[in-house]
């Protein structure tokens, strides 16, 4: 059955809470203050988002219900996804449904994490079954080295090297410099990003994004609602899903976005090449990759042409993780998952300031969540259009 | 041959590999402390399946765990050299791999050394230092002894000081001559009621690093004299103390027996592991050799019970219980636990038990090859095999049997 | 009168006292028996507290040990030969024979000589012309200086069991029989020779002290400070209730010999 349109669903208000590598303030704090910026930032009293999706791994011991009371909040559509990656896609889709059927009207999606020094260790203590019983026992706790077994089978599969994966890293940290909330503020050389520390080869130092604490939102709406309220909006045109995508492969040559990549540019109604920029989900450049070939850019064995063949600076041919992403902006938890959509409407709604890719008319933003075992179970993927 | 302790440094303290696992995990634990390679396997589809899942993957069935092929495929390999954990952290770089599994599914494994995607692997079920199982593979046939992270899952009595408790043991003095084989630094052997004639003192004294000392587990004071002298310089412990006496409740020297019996097995048990347990405990990441493991050399009767050895029975039921609790204490600085079910072995106390029975030098063996493979638990003898496996099969048959003398 | 003489000359030495007692402590041997038979417990001394967590300010132990174990007290009950005896265990025993009179024979030289020294009526008859005739209610304590042996060397077990002096079969009838004696005491972990379970009788101390309701010490020390004749014992076993011995603290008085 062909997928229905997500026509008339808009999203409005993109908010960051400034990034903080270290915070004394629960993720309560870091969620509140972005639900603060989406109402400053939409003109609409929080009390009058009647839709409430939060992702967010430290929350606890509150999931969103227990937020309702502690913000004021009387939402008819609540939604809860500890996803990691791809809770922005997946929160999108189901706020996105929910706004077009008339079931909920403005829905606030926030993702919020919270980071103290002990808490990247305590996360990983209890991330998930499978990583307590089969990963973290091999000192391989912390996705580094699942990453590098990974990254090493990517490698060769597909003749990439470091120098090539490198290229978006250091583009990355060009971006990130016009970005003020970014939390990286110093150039990164292709000599610097060869030249780092060895973490669990072919994983280096600067392959690895730095945790920290803060929350990313936006709104979904219906573009009636966004009109009335003259917010700046823009259109969803696709967006795919997929958890554990490849049970069978032995290891992660290739994200579920293969299997629904067709699906979204058949719903976007358009060629890859037709997007102006593009965010990968980039909790290591080697999967930034993958992602340019399973959405189609390139084949896997012509990522180092394609990877050397493009500027992904936001002055280049292909901006590529225009806010600096994960790696050079930094990861608040579950809100890497939310920062490339936010991005987007940023960058779409002429609002991304010193880094702003003139005249964006189409973006692509992919989530990738939960490296559960061995291997990345959530991928999705987001194309919005300027309105 | 091992190096002497630096005064001037602190002792590293000892850390532990994440411990936590699911319930169902610990399923693995059993076979890897019994040095069974065994993975769960769906008892409808026979798939494996790895890590332990509740219900089989492919079907949803249950699983259970089942002999699997040991062996797989290199797909990638790598070195933690930072990483987050802190006992990995100290012991970086940290060679992990991902293995294709010749029965089916991939695993996170540690990984031996000179392994490259597309090796061949020998796969093994062991005991890391926080008592857990782990996947670790390796080249087959390769020596892994030398390697560093092989000897976190083992307890290589070589360059180690160990004491063997009681030198009246059957297996006591081929024991001290296969540690000595294997490369043991001393072997300190506990001598019981020293007054009275040892017959093997001559051939003890033969053996080179061995070293016969006073020693009454039945006596705080003799323990504690032992171990103010030497509880910090045992890297080994083995607990041979025993008090085989047949005979049932109404044997006429039933009472006395089974109250020596407990003294010896199980207070005797409890005296070394209050003086020697924390002292051991305290020195699981002292160096290289470090306080590695604890063997109580137990008997099979602890578990199924004859009522023609009521009170030996009772001890040994007695003692595996302390040596539930000694190994939680001694687990906190990651000595792990080897206990050691013995059949009826060849001495004067088990001269009217039917043959098959337990030569000194096959117990000292399976001894010394459980430290090896760093196992926590070691049958050894037919009869004991045969034991546990009815009791595990039908405990209230085999408990009629033992009744009727049915050994 | 005769008890302000004695304070007096124990105040003045004219009258020692001399312990004869071994320390009680949990490596001293005890008796080894064929292992079919039932052990006896040794001495053990379990601390219950010193000054620590399970006592703050007091020290106090846990004491067990069998009723043969350590310096120690032979009722009559304690062997079948004594088992219809009136008053024959520790806790009826009469008062009035846990003081009396002791004479010494030394055989020291002999059983450095011999570890399977026997005294033999002959020799106690030789003792009798030097110091005359043995009165009848003494101890008779036989002096082999065992006692200055340690371990092994005092346990002195051999492939046939243990090998320290003690008296002959003769010796003992004739002590208790002819001379009426009210014990015999000697510094071996029994009152027989350690091969005396091959004499006829077997265990001939055992067999005639007992059977004539008399008493036996064992694991005496230093007899050397003891004159041939002259002391007295005190020896008061534990008022264990029907008990066929216990551990006890021997005391001698002896008259100064300056």
């Amino acid at each position: 059955m062909a997928r229905k349109g997500y026509d008339g669903v808009v999203l409005a208000a993109p908010v960051t809470v400034p990034y903080a590598r270290f915070s004394t303030r629960p993720a309560q704090w870091w969620a509140g203050k972005a639900l603060a910026a989406l109402a400053q930032a939409s003109g609409l009293s929080h009390r009058d988002f009647d839709g409430f999706s939060l992702a967010s791994f430290s929350m606890a011991p509150d999931s969103a219900i227990g937020l309702t009371q502690h913000f004021g909040l009387s939402p008819r559509f609540l939604d809860f996804l500890p996803l990691g990656g791809v809770a922005g896609v997946a929160g999108l889709r189901r706020a996105a449904r929910l706004v077009q059927a008339g079931d909920a009207d403005v829905v606030a999606c926030i993702a919020a994490d919270t980071n103290a020094p002990q808490s990247f260790r305590q996360g990983l203590e209890n991330f998930s079954r499978f990583s307590q019983d089969a990963v973290y026992p091999y000192g391989a706790g912390g996705p580094n080295v699942s990453f590098a077994l990974i990254a090493q089978a990517y490698m060769a599969e597909t003749g990439l090297t470091r120098a090539d994966i490198g290229r978006l890293a250091v583009a990355q940290r060009a971006n990130a410099l016009k970005n003020p909330a970014a939390l990286m503020k110093k150039p990164l050389s292709l000599d610097d990003y060869l030249n780092s520390r060895p973490i669990a080869p072919p994983i280096h130092l600067f392959d690895c994004v730095m945790p920290c604490a803060g929350a990313e939102g936006f709104l979904v709406m219906r573009e009636d609602t966004a009109r009335a309220q003259g917010l700046r909006f823009v259109r969803l045109t696709a967006a795919i899903e997929r958890h554990n995508g490849y049970p069978d492969d032995p290891v992660m040559l290739r994200g579920g976005w293969q299997r629904d990549v067709a699906d979204l540019w058949a719903m976007a109604g358009v060629a890859p090449g037709a997007v102006d920029l593009v965010q990968t989900y980039d909790d290591y450049p080697v999967i930034s990759a993958m992602q340019f070939a399973d959405l189609g850019f390139c084949t896997p064995k012509g990522l180092p042409e394609f990877l050397n063949a493009h500027d992904f600076t936001v002055t280049g041919d292909l901006p590529h993780n225009t806010s600096g992403g994960q790696l050079s902006a930094g990861q608040a938890g579950c809100a890497g998952g939310h920062i490339g959509l936010v991005e987007n409407i940023r960058q779409l709604t002429g609002a991304a300031g010193a880094r702003q890719v003139p005249g964006a008319q189409r973006a692509l933003a992919m989530g990738f969540g939960m490296i559960n075992f061995d291997r990345g179970l959530g991928s999705g993927a987001v194309v919005l259009e300027a309105a | 041959m091992r190096a002497r302790k630096n005064p001037l440094l602190r002792t590293r303290r000892p850390l532990l590999p994440p411990g936590a696992r699911s319930r169902a995990a610990h399923l693995l634990a059993a076979a890897a402390g019994q040095g069974r390679f065994e993975l769960p396997c769906c008892t409808a589809c026979g798939r494996f399946a790895w890590p332990m899942p509740e219900l089989c993957p492919a079907c949803l069935s249950e699983v259970a765990l089942q002999p699997a092929p040991a062996a797989g495929r290199v797909i990638s390999a790598t070195t933690a050299e930072v990483p987050a954990d802190a006992y990995f952290r100290e012991r970086a770089p940290w060679r992990v791999g991902l293995v294709q599994m010749d029965c089916g599914p991939q695993a996170v494994v540690h990984l031996g050394p000179d392994c490259a995607p597309g090796d061949k692997v020998a796969l093994n079920l062991m005991l890391d230092r926080a008592g857990q199982a782990v996947l670790f593979a390796a080249k087959k046939g390769q020596d892994m002894t030398a390697d560093p992270q092989w000897h976190e899952m083992t307890a290589n009595p070589r360059d180690r000081r160990v004491l063997i408790t009681d030198a009246r043991h059957v297996a006591a003095l081929p024991l001290a001559r296969a540690l000595v084989k294997a490369g043991a630094q001393t072997v300190v052997v506990g001598v019981p009621e020293d007054w009275k004639p040892l017959p093997a003192r001559a051939e003890f004294a033969t053996i080179p690093g061995v070293t016969l000392l006073p020693l009454d587990l039945v006596s705080d004071r003799s323990v504690e004299d032992l171990a103010r002298d030497i509880g910090g310089k045992v890297e080994i412990l083995i607990n041979t103390a025993d008090w085989p006496r047949p005979g049932g409740l109404g044997a006429p020297t039933a009472a006395a027996d089974a109250r020596q019996a407990m003294e010896v097995v199980a207070f005797g048990l409890m005296r070394l592991a209050r003086v020697f347990g924390p002292a051991m405990a305290g020195r699981g990441a002292d160096g290289d050799g470090g306080a590695v493991a604890w063997v109580n050399v137990g008997s099979v009767f602890g578990r199924a019970h004859p009522p023609v050895l009521a009170g030996y029975a009772a001890a040994h039921a007695a003692a595996l219980a302390f040596g539930q609790a000694l190994r939680a204490d001694l687990a906190q600085g990651g000595v792990r636990l080897l206990t050691v079910l013995s059949g009826p072995t060849e001495d004067d106390w088990f001269q009217t038990f039917v043959q098959p029975k337990v030569g000194g030098k096959a117990l000292a063996d399976a001894i010394v090859m459980g430290l090896m493979k760093g196992l926590e638990e070691v049958v050894v003898g037919d009869l004991a095999r045969d034991l546990l496996d009815r009791l595990a099969e039908n405990p209230k048959a085999l408990e009629r049997e033992l009744a009727q003398g049915r050994f | 009168m005769i008890l302000e003489t004695l304070t007096s000359a124990l105040a003045t030495g004219a009258v020692r006292v001399v312990d004869l007692t071994q320390t009680l402590t949990e490596d001293f041997p005890t008796i080894v028996l064929p292992p079919e038979f039932a052990p006896s417990a040794p001495v053990r001394i379990e601390r219950i507290s010193r000054y620590d967590a399970a006592g703050p300010a007091w020290y106090w132990n846990n004491l067990s040990f069998g009723e043969h174990t350590g310096t120690h007290f032979d009722a009559p009950a304690h062997w079948f030969t004594g088992r219809d005896m009136p008053r024959g265990t520790v806790d009826t025993l009469p008062p009035e024979h846990m003081i009396a009179p002791a004479v010494v024979i030394d055989c020291s030289a002999e059983s450095a000589a011999d570890d399977d020294h026997l005294l033999t009526r002959a020799a106690l008859e030789v003792w009798e012309t030097a110091h005359g005739r043995i009165p009848a209610g003494a101890w008779v304590l036989m002096r082999t200086g065992w006692s200055l042996r340690k371990g092994a060397a005092y346990a002195n077990l051999r492939a046939d069991g243990a090998h320290t002096p003690g008296p002959d079969a003769e010796a003992m009838r004739w002590l208790v029989q002819d001379r009426g004696i009210l014990g015999f005491g000697t510094e071996t972990i029994g009152t027989d020779a350690g091969q005396g379970g091959d004499f006829q009788p077997p265990y001939p101390a055992h067999h005639y002290l007992h059977g004539a309701g008399r008493y036996g010490l064992q694991c005496l020390t230093n007899l050397h400070l003891l004159p041939a004749k002259g002391a007295v014992l005190f020896a008061a076993p534990l008022k264990v209730h029907e008990g066929s011995g216990s551990p006890l603290r021997v005391l001698a008085l002896v008259p100064d010999a300056s």
